[in-house]
């Protein structure tokens, strides 16, 4: 048999038909859904009269306007409290299961399906959010998409797709101490570039991904979107089995074996065919943080602010344009630049190791005076790990304010913004223009402990220079 | 009722200059809080338009020689970022029926075709010339044309590109889905008992 990647394996097991446009109707076996992106689909399915057709294969859960810090409805915002009650209306009306506050499973979607063992190896999953491609961690293909095809999903669980190229990213070697998983994505996008994925599936390999945990694989996995990348994978391996086994939603007794067996056939063969390849040494990647308005934007911590007459011509007037809104000066040091806020969170990295790193660099340090730190776990249900492991308190005594589960700062659709020209250490994922809540606001996007030294310094530092331990 | 056929869109043109504008920026999230589409036209890249107090900025959307058009000219890798399809909802509630940038992010742009709108690529070069062509002649028509994949405007002729099969769903009326997939339930059905997963 031609040996396959994961890919090939999981579309055309997934595959309906052809359609007259040339795309596939693929099946989505996971489909998940959040206030923001679904209530017009309902309504047009309400509009048709059409029905949910496996309501069993959608499951929703709140996180972009939850606000973190007010837990009893209504909210203070009469928009994000109509949001959450319109939700909670269409998944009653239509039989979806809902991860709502009151289960005390709710949070961002991208963190809720793994914790339930929703996200499994060989699937299809598919929710209206670009950071979809989270899940693709447990060798799912899963993807972004818009509200119409959250409508198709709801209606048929089928939606039109062009198949997609598969580019293998190998990371070799050994990590320098202080860079995380989110250097690893950090680097690779300010590599290949935020449109070099268009038309790609990214499968990442090599054997730092072979030793990272499942939620160092999710935090590459989740940022593939920012490199143009529609979904990003890692074959399925023990790793990901072990994650897997227990969690509500995981198969049990005799069904487990046969779904690992299962699992373990939609790895990628060897010998299978990619669209290209890239190699990556793991040494040659620092604590990168980014300095401009994309994710590719993005340097060394050691290194300075690019300056517009060093770049490649056709990227001079937006490095322009960045080191304007970003009010930065070419060719000054990155370290040293003053921050106002530190955001821990986002699905990227709200996740409970996440958590524990930074706690475990942050006892006994105090946040700089005149820094706005706030913690943000990724669900509940992570928020309630750390509270049993008394990460809650280590956050609060170094100056950090602990929040309820939600998207919180990574995009400020609920009180959680940035004010006027502030500047943050951001360890979520998008530092576009205004991402924050603020039209002037600022972001530099980093790795949680990188956030925890700039928020303990008051300024973008290397952390293995505040962290000696 | 059968989609319209969309072989070519006519209108005035505005240039939005920028490569990697993305979909914050055209809708910025603050707005999406709703439960309907209605009314995003209004806030089209708001925050590049407007300043903190509701001043209107120095902006080709502000401009009142642009006001009316109906087809905008941008960089590389439009609509990157989130998959919101608020974005391209918000171009098409402010009047937009077409797009012409660099390349595009995929996310907008399956959006984008699926509501129609025919989103087509053309190199810098063409469209250096094509900017400073709408600069100087806000006022006159410059049309899309899908099927001969060509800009054309005043004695300008511009080839642009789109994916084969977006742009015969567009020809085709076949531009949105739905009913297309709706039309084979028993093979969906079939599909979904052979995965071993629910």
């Amino acid at each position: 048999m031609t040996p396959k990647n994961l890919f090939q394996k999981v579309w055309e097991a997934h595959s309906v038909k052809a359609l007259s446009n040339g795309q596939t109707q693929l099946f989505v076996g996971r489909h998940l859904i959040h206030e923001v992106t679904s209530p017009q689909a309902f309504g047009m399915l309400r509009e048709k009269g059409l029905p949910v057709r496996y309501p069993e294969r959608t499951f929703a859960t709140v996180d972009h306007i939850v606000p973190t810090n007010e837990s009893s409805e209504p909210y203070s915002d009469p928009l994000a409290d109509a949001m959450i009650k319109e939700l909670r209306k269409n998944c009653e009306d239509f039989g979806v299961t809902f991860f709502d506050v009151s289960t005390g499973k709710q949070g961002i979607v991208h963190v809720v399906g793994p914790e339930q063992g929703l996200t499994q190896p060989g699937m299809t999953i598919a929710c209206g959010d670009s950071h979809t491609s989270t899940h693709g961690a447990f060798g799912a293909i899963a993807f972004g998409i818009g509200t119409s095809q959250v409508r198709d999903l709801l209606a048929t669980q089928t939606m039109a797709l062009g198949k997609l190229k598969v580019r293998r990213i190998e990371v070799n070697g050994d990590l320098a101490p202080g860079v995380y998983a989110k250097d690893v994505i950090l680097h690779i996008i300010r590599k290949l570039g935020v449109n070099g994925g268009t038309g790609y599936a990214y499968e990442y390999a090599g054997d730092v991904f072979d030793r990272f945990t499942m939620e160092e694989r999710m935090t590459v996995c989740n940022m593939s979107i920012e490199g143009g990348a529609r979904a990003g994978y890692v074959n399925p391996d023990e790793t990901t089995f072990e994650y897997i086994k227990g969690r509500p939603y995981a198969p049990k007794g005799d069904d487990w074996e046969k779904a690992v067996e299962n699992w373990r056939s939609f790895a990628s063969d060897e010998g299978c065919d990619y669209d290209d390849i890239i190699s990556i040494r793991a040494q040659e990647i620092p604590p990168t943080v980014t300095w401009g308005i994309n994710p590719g934007q993005a340097i060394g911590v050691d290194e300075s602010i690019p300056s517009p007459d060093k770049v490649a011509e056709d990227e001079k007037a937006g490095t322009v344009e960045a080191l304007e809104y970003m009010k930065l000066t070419p060719g000054i040091p990155l370290e040293g630049t003053p921050i106002d806020v530190a955001f821990v969170g986002s699905c990227t990295n709200g996740r409970i190791s996440d958590l524990e790193e930074v706690a475990k660099h942050l006892n006994g340090q105090k946040v700089k005076d005149g820094v706005h730190a706030i913690v943000v776990p990724g669900s509940q249900i992570v928020s309630q790990m750390a509270v049993e492991k008394g990460l809650d308190k280590v956050f609060i005594n170094a100056g950090f304010e602990w929040r309820a589960a939600g998207c919180s700062m990574c995009l400020a659709m609920n009180p959680d913004k940035l004010i006027g020209d502030q500047l943050c250490a951001s360890s979520s994922n998008r530092n576009f223009k205004g991402r924050q809540g603020s039209p002037t606001g600022r972001t530099m996007l980093m790795s949680p402990v990188m956030v925890a030294a700039a928020a303990i310094t008051g300024q973008i530092t290397d952390a293995r220079k505040v962290f000696q331990n | 009722m059968p989609l319209a056929k969309i072989n070519q869109v006519s209108g005035t043109a505005v240039y939005v200059p920028g490569d990697d504008i993305d979909t914050d920026r055209i809708i910025p999230a603050r707005f999406m809080k709703c439960v309907t589409f209605d009314g995003l036209g209004e806030y089209l890249f708001h925050d590049v338009r407007f300043d903190e107090q509701g001043r209107k900025k120095d902006h080709s959307l502000n401009d009142d020689k642009f006001v009316d058009s109906s087809i905008m000219l941008s960089g590389k890798n439009f609509g990157c970022g989130s998959s919101r399809e608020h974005a391209p909802q918000s171009l098409y509630r402010a009047g937009f029926r077409a797009i012409i940038a660099g390349n595009f992010a995929e996310i907008f742009f399956g959006n984008s075709i699926n509501l129609g709108i025919p989103c087509v690529g053309m190199d810098a070069e063409d469209r250096a010339s094509l900017a400073q062509w709408v600069e100087a002649n806000a006022e006159t028509q410059v049309t899309v044309d899908v099927d001969l994949l060509q800009v054309r405007a005043g004695n300008l002729t511009l080839p642009c590109e789109m994916r084969a099969g977006a742009r015969d769903s567009l020809l085709n009326g076949a531009w949105d889905p739905l009913d297309e997939l709706l039309s084979v339930s028993s093979e969906v059905d079939q599909v979904a008992k052979q995965l071993n997963y629910v």
